[in-house]
């Protein structure tokens, strides 16, 4: 059953089905051909199946998503995986200057169905240059989307609808969630909807409480953060506290705002949540736009929880201390109940 | 090489004649663009290929345009000229009005016509040139690839980046150098190590070399670079030593007169000329001049674009 996957096994069979369905896929990236499978092992299986359409490059990020999109211009499906986020900055001009543009400034006159994966996020003692969560840099671009599936979503539906798609995508993988097994359905203390069941890239609701009551704070996360959420709704569902997490799969450009906004004002209270640096993050255009679309209704400023702005240290005791983890979600919803 | 045949005078006559016009619509449709923009009449800017006109049209022809790929740069009016020889498309693009071909949004450095596509990022295009020659690889169209380069973008890393890869992955991509010795306002030597025509060898890809002086030389060059990659699945590099006869862009050459009169000399339009009948010279003249005069009255017509049903 598609719920006892892990987040790792969705995202790799997604993959082999893609291929399977349509050879015009092909895929991309350092150190990904059998037996070594790629760093997280994701592609693992992947050039044992389809040889002849997996390609290990050299370390060159910025080629690697120049060739992806020279490819998805001529008509293919590339997915390009880069092996760890924080080397997205060396494909930036690829994504921003050419995957995004192309189709907008030809007019629409091309499409350019292109997937970059990668593993994002800290929590591995990988220190400065492995650990960040850099999808922030890319929210905002126009004609780019950014993607990042968390343990309440079907990853692998979600990286299928970005194949799919004819436009750029980048598709943010957490490291820690690779492990997790996808939690797709209710449990006893935890209610599991979907927001928008039709959307290309849904957006999961999970509730501590039954339906018919409103909450008493509504979290609204993405990606990484996600890990945090079934120990938070029971620890909270414990004390009384109606939670309602809100989580978008789509991070940019930002799913329709009112149901995000309705969400918003049935508590009144609102804390957002991403594992990238909160400052002028993800959470701050998600804040802005809450505010324009329901301040009237808010009983308290909107907080926002993410990575402290500074680098991530190597070191687990000081890298604990600088990313968000569920103490520090729980102390801000606590905060906002105040 | 297609000259060689017992009627070679004649082919190359008519060759001549060929390329003669399509270098002079290319010359007159960027002079006139810099008229309309002394006029007001043009927004933004130009980067002109005033003086380069001949490489353009020697290696687009030397291609199978109805398959092969073009990718350029933010000089291209040349290459897209010579490629698809659309002066009104061009025109409204550049002046915002009806008919552009990228709805006025690219402008003269982001064009797309066919199989062409240009870009004003330096470098930027070779790795999606490499990607899309894997691609026509892979699904054995036939069709190769040629990425126009200039020398100031070989300070780029996805240049060798591409290199590297199109070797080691054996695909059918033509990087043509067009080598004007001037980067905006900086001269080659300030600004590079060594050999740009010995950049390719290090990574097994055959260099060819050519002067843009000579049309005709530099086409039969392109021939022999254009067949090797398109037999032997491989790719090859064209070095085109060619002269900017005006500026970057606009009012910004900081050349010494000197300098100047001698890439003058080096005008492979006047070069051309002097091979061609005098009297279907004037033909071709008259010819293109029409043709540009007509453009220009009717795309001056045209209303501009509008943004409206647009994200």
């Amino acid at each position: 059953m598609s719920q006892q996957l892990t987040n790792l096994e969705s995202l790799r069979s997604a993959l082999q089905s893609a291929m399977a369905d349509d050879e015009t896929v092909v895929v991309f990236g350092e150190d990904i051909l059998d037996p070594y499978g790629g760093a997280f092992k994701v592609t693992k299986g992947l050039s044992t199946a389809f040889p002849n359409r997996v390609f290990t490059t050299p370390i060159c990020e910025g080629a690697i998503v120049g060739m992806a999109n020279g490819l998805a211009l001529r008509g293919m499906r590339p997915v390009a995986e880069l092996m760890f986020g924080d080397f997205i900055t060396l494909a930036a001009d690829q994504l921003i200057n050419h995957a995004a543009k192309f189709p907008a400034m030809y007019n629409g006159r091309v499409t350019l169905p292109l997937v970059v994966r990668t593993p994002m996020g800290g929590g591995r003692g990988y220190g400065p240059t492995h650990s960040q969560s850099l999808e922030r840099m890319f929210c905002g671009v126009p004609h780019l989307s950014v993607v990042a599936p968390t343990i309440f979503h079907d990853a692998g539906k979600l990286l299928r609808a970005a194949i799919a798609s004819d436009g750029p995508v980048v598709f943010i993988e957490n490291k820690l969630l690779y492990p997790l097994r996808q939690q797709l359905h209710s449990t006893a203390t935890i209610q599991h909807d979907v927001l928008d069941p039709e959307a290309e890239y849904p957006t999961v609701r999970l509730r501590n409480f039954g339906a018919g009551d409103s909450a008493d704070v509504t979290l609204i996360a993405n990606g990484g953060v996600s890990r945090f959420l079934p120990s938070l709704l029971e620890r909270l569902a414990d004390e009384e506290i109606r939670l309602q997490a809100v989580l978008p799969s789509v991070l940019s450009p930002l799913p329709p705002i009112a149901p995000l906004a309705a969400a918003a004002a049935d508590s009144g209270r609102v804390v957002i949540a991403e594992e990238g640096i909160a400052t002028n993050g993800w959470g701050a255009e998600l804040a802005a736009r809450l505010y324009e679309s329901c301040m009237g209704r808010l009983a308290c400023p909107i907080v926002r929880i993410g990575a402290m702005p500074t680098v991530i240290p190597a070191a687990k005791h000081l890298e604990d201390e600088i990313l968000p983890s569920e103490t520090t979600i729980l102390n801000a919803i606590l905060k906002v109940l105040s | 090489m297609m000259i060689a045949s017992p009627n070679s005078f004649t082919i190359t006559h008519q060759l001549a004649e060929h390329f003669y016009a399509q270098m002079l619509l290319i010359r007159q449709t960027e002079q006139q663009f810099l008229e309309l923009f002394a006029q007001g009449k043009l927004n933004g800017t130009v980067h002109t290929c005033i003086g380069q006109e001949s490489s353009a049209v020697a290696v687009v022809n030397a291609m199978d345009t109805q398959r092969d790929i073009i990718f350029s740069n933010h000089r291209a009016h040349g290459h897209f000229l010579a490629y698809c020889g659309d002066v009104e498309g061009l025109l409204a693009e550049v002046l915002g009005r009806e008919g552009a071909v990228c709805g006025g949004i690219g402008g003269t450095q982001h064009l797309h016509a066919g199989n062409l596509y240009t870009n004003g990022i330096q470098g930027g295009i070779a790795p999606c040139a490499t990607g899309a020659a894997l691609a026509e690889k892979m699904k054995r169209s036939g069709a190769i690839t040629t990425v126009f380069l200039g020398d100031g973008t070989m300070g780029q890393g996805a240049v060798y980046e591409s290199m590297n890869i199109a070797a080691l992955w054996q695909l059918p991509i033509l990087f043509v150098l067009e080598d004007n010795g001037i980067a905006q306002s900086t001269p080659k030597q300030q600004e590079h190590a060594g050999d740009l025509s010995t950049r390719a060898q290090t990574f097994g890809i055959q260099t060819f070399t050519a002067d843009s002086f000579d049309v005709l030389a530099l086409h039969q060059t392109t021939v022999a670079a254009v067949g090797l990659v398109r037999q032997q699945q491989c790719p090859a590099f064209l070095v085109v030593n060619c002269y900017r006869l005006g500026p970057h862009s606009k009012g910004d050459d900081t050349r010494s007169p000197e300098e100047l009169a001698a890439v003058e000399q080096r005008d492979p339009l006047r070069q051309l000329e002097l091979q061609i009948d005098p009297e279907q010279r004037q033909l071709i003249q008259q010819s293109v001049q029409q043709r540009i005069q007509a453009a220009v009255q009717d795309v001056l017509g045209r209303p501009f674009i509008s943004r409206e049903g647009k994200e």
